[in-house]
């Protein structure tokens, strides 16, 4: 039950992002959900998009660095306490969150979390037994 | 294997005939030189020295050395020895920093030339059966023609392709069978990236050994080129001054130094601060005196690059005294806060790093009276994380490990692929951005 995710190295100069987003425009490729790591020396972005294995071909090809990691994707009730009760479980089963992004979905009642964890099985194993709903890469592209 | 010799009997005579044959040649060329020379004898008589003063080797010491400005001093022809009705060809370095240095062979310097790069390339195992791919660049660069002429000599067949055209370059190694590549280390690299991009697997092609010189490179640059290309990368010495590629090759039976046609080229170490001759088998400047050449000798020429000799024997048989790879150059010596930094030695330590690309630049700067360095490293795909705490520690460790060898710290920065500017020829390893 993991998504994959896209991820791009990014120098710190301007125009760089804009060359992404418009490479994947021109392939047509839908980005579902995005965030930005940035550092004062580099920036790493990473990406949730509706054609992973194009999407990394036209990345290269355009002589970005390109890397393919695993993400969970959790489906949660669009409300105060959503965020708050995943990460519940996740500490209970002592486990630390790399980095997290988040969007809503086009209904407005579930919000989507994207995390990369330390444990990835672990992780999954904890959110199943609490009876979260996990989306796999099709079900999000789906949303 | 048995060790392949061009002229087996000059190359494994015993020391004391080399000597003996060298002293013969250095009285000769310091009469002739003093005698046709104007320059020379100046410098000579400067220094009180008269030709009947060498009477053993160790009186090459007496006389005063030749910098790369007598030779501008003396632009174009200054220096030559002979009329120019018997100068046959004329090289040039590019003149980046000033006025180009001509160099001028007669009919028997170009002989000479062939004859220890044809000894070079039987150093590195090729025969009159080898088809030899020579990207040395063609010109003015003594590297493309003093190559090609030795391949020619050694009755192999010579593919002159030259620098540049790099996937027309690969086709003709699949096409013709390339099975000895001559260039500069750092387009090998580049070769081996366009076979990647070009899906050609280095293992279907005839390519056995590499040939590399004219510029510094790094033992594990070395590692890299033979595990990207499937190759043995062998290491060729020589400076157009001198006369071209082949004054000194390694041999197949050993990694460490190459042989210098001593009977030819008669070298030194000295102390680049004080001219001292070195004690054998330290570091110093690398200084050649030219026993045969005719058109342009030359006496006591430094040549900048820093090296040791070997004196031990080595497997091969070869009674040549061997030179260490050169580390780098005096005036690539860069200077930073005091402290004396080779390109190299950055080299060393990215190489020696897991996925880091042979592709890097040092960035030099002034900020107000402090200098600071910066090493800019391109992120491959090995090294790239969706992690930033990932990428912090590379760059963390690569500052480290620098600061640990070189005694002065930088910052590493990462980059994007392909941003530094790929070889041709020779890798523009230094940006020095200050204003002195």
């Amino acid at each position: 039950m993991l998504v994959e995710q896209i991820a791009v190295f990014l120098e710190n100069k301007s125009g760089r992002l804009a060359e992404i987003t418009a490479t994947l425009a021109y392939h047509g490729i839908n980005i579902r959900a995005l965030s930005v790591a940035d550092t004062a020396d580099f920036g790493i972005l990473r990406l949730i998009v509706d054609n992973v294995e194009s999407a990394k071909k036209v990345l290269k090809g355009a002589g970005f660095t390109v890397g393919i990691t695993f993400v969970v994707a959790v489906e949660v009730a669009d409300r105060s306490g959503g965020l708050s009760q995943v990460l519940m479980t996740i500490e209970k089963a002592r486990i630390n969150v790399e980095y997290m992004y988040a969007f809503v979905n086009k209904s407005g009642e579930n919000a989507v979390l994207i995390f990369r964890f330390d444990d990835m099985d672990k992780a999954i194993a904890a959110l199943r037994q609490d009876k979260f709903t996990i989306l796999s890469g099709e079900q999000i592209c789906a949303l | 294997m048995t060790t392949l010799y061009w002229e087996e009997e000059i190359e494994t005579l015993p020391r004391v005939g080399l000597e003996s044959i060298q002293l013969t040649r250095l009285k000769h060329l310091v009469a002739r030189v003093y005698a046709t020379v104007a320059p020379y004898r100046a410098k000579m008589d400067a220094a009180g020295v008269k030709p009947a003063d060498i009477q053993r080797l160790t009186d090459l010491q007496k006389l005063p050395f030749t910098v790369k400005n007598d030779l501008r001093d003396n632009y174009p022809f200054g220096l030559f020895t002979v009329p120019m009705d018997q100068v046959v060809r004329v090289h040039a370095s590019s003149g980046t920093t000033g006025k180009p240095t001509v160099v001028g062979y007669t009919k028997k310097d170009i002989k000479t030339w062939a004859g220890v790069m044809a000894r070079a390339l039987t150093c590195a195992g090729a025969t009159s059966h080898d088809m030899i791919h020579n990207a040395y660049g063609y010109g003015l660069f003594t590297g493309g023609l003093g190559a090609h002429y030795g391949v020619e000599r050694l009755g192999a067949t010579v593919i002159p392709v030259s620098g540049g055209n790099t996937k027309r370059q690969i086709t003709i190694m699949q096409d013709f069978r390339s099975s000895v590549l001559l260039a500069t280390p750092s387009y090998a690299l580049n070769l081996a990236d366009a076979m990647a991009e070009m899906g050609v697997n280095p293992e279907t092609l005839a390519l056995r050994v590499g040939i590399f010189g004219a510029e510094p490179w790094s033992e594990n640059m070395r590692a890299e080129v033979e595990k990207k290309l499937g190759i043995r990368a062998v290491d060729i010495y020589g400076l157009s001054e001198v006369i071209g590629p082949g004054v000194a090759m390694q041999c197949l039976e050993t990694d460490r130094g190459m042989h210098i046609f001593e009977d030819h080229f008669l070298p030194e170490i000295i102390d680049p601060e004080t001219g001292e001759v070195l004690p054998p088998g330290e570091k110093g400047e690398l200084v050649f005196t030219t026993l045969t050449k005719e058109a342009f000798p030359l006496i006591r020429y430094r040549t900048k690059d820093i090296s040791r000799l070997i004196h031990e024997k080595c497997a091969c048989g070869r009674t040549m005294v061997r030179m260490e790879k050169v580390t780098g150059r005096t005036d690539d010596m860069l200077i930073i806060r005091g402290v004396n930094v080779f390109p190299s030695q950055v080299e060393h330590v990215l190489m020696g790093t897991e996925g880091v690309e042979p592709h890097y630049q040092i960035e030099v700067n002034r900020e107000g009276n402090l200098d600071t360095m910066a090493v800019k490293v391109e992120v491959s795909e090995a090294l790239f994380s969706d992690e930033v705490k990932t990428l912090e520690n590379l760059t963390r460790k690569l500052q480290a490990d620098i600061k640990d060898l070189l005694g002065v710290s930088c910052k590493v920065q990462l980059v994007e692929p392909r941003t530094i500017q790929r070889s041709e020829g020779k890798a523009q390893r230094v940006i020095d951005k200050r204003k002195l």
